[in-house]
């Protein structure tokens, strides 16, 4: 499945697509939007994305770890505007055991967050807007 | 006579503010460089407020400065990626 949507996220439904009688163990990542950045008190968040890279870097990066790891992965980013607390990432990633399953969950948020082409824009409760720049 | 080569440029987030647009083309002559269309986009209005260091991507991968650019192609100014 694609890794970009503007449905809500379904962390159930995500689980679901990598569950399988022989993987005794899912481990989960959810990313929400936050209510602070830097000191500043935030009302919502805009994301936007470069679709064509931003599936071609998700499906290396589920593919990379799923070569590493013995696991079955998925990953879901909404974009388009979320309110405080609505989540904007899932991951899931399912092994036989929560070795692999931690690991390998932990390596696609992480490269995600690196290397896939996603932006966002602030809004704050001051009334002001900016684009969030990720300390190098 | 040397032929032009025509490629789409896009712009996300900052970068499109900047250049006042989120896509556009570019003619470029030939053989032409990710570095040379980078350069003529600063040219652009706006351009001259784009950082000393850009993310490019051609064709949706990340892309060297020095790797050529054909007709056709698409070539993407990225800012710093903020996602998750």
């Amino acid at each position: 499945m694609a890794l970009l949507t503007g449905e809500p996220l379904d962390l159930g439904a995500l689980v679901a697509e990598v569950v399988g009688p022989h993987r005794g163990a899912v481990a989960t990542f959810l990313g929400l939007v936050r209510d602070h950045h830097e000191g500043r008190s935030v009302l919502r968040l805009e994301y936007s994305a470069y679709p064509d890279m931003a599936e071609a870097e998700a499906t290396a990066i589920l593919g990379e770890a799923s070569d590493r790891w013995p696991v079955e992965l998925a990953a879901r980013h909404r974009t388009g505007v979320l309110e405080v607390g609505e989540a904007a990432v899932a991951v899931a990633a399912a092994g036989a055991h929560r070795g692999e399953a931690f690991e390998a969950c932990r390596y696609v948020i992480e490269e995600l967050k690196r290397r896939v082409p996603i932006w966002k824009r602030e809004y704050y409760a001051d009334g002001s807007v900016g684009w969030v720049e990720p300390r190098s | 006579m040397s032929e032009n080569a025509s490629i789409r440029i896009l712009a996300f987030a900052r970068y499109a503010e900047l250049l006042g647009a989120d896509r556009f083309e570019l003619s470029l002559p030939n053989p032409p460089t990710v570095q040379g269309a980078l350069n003529d986009v600063r040219q652009l209005p706006g351009g001259e407020h784009l950082p000393t260091r850009v993310l490019m991507a051609l064709n949706a991968r990340q892309a060297q400065l020095s790797d050529p650019v054909s007709a056709g192609d698409e070539l993407a100014l990225l800012p710093p990626m903020a996602g998750g």
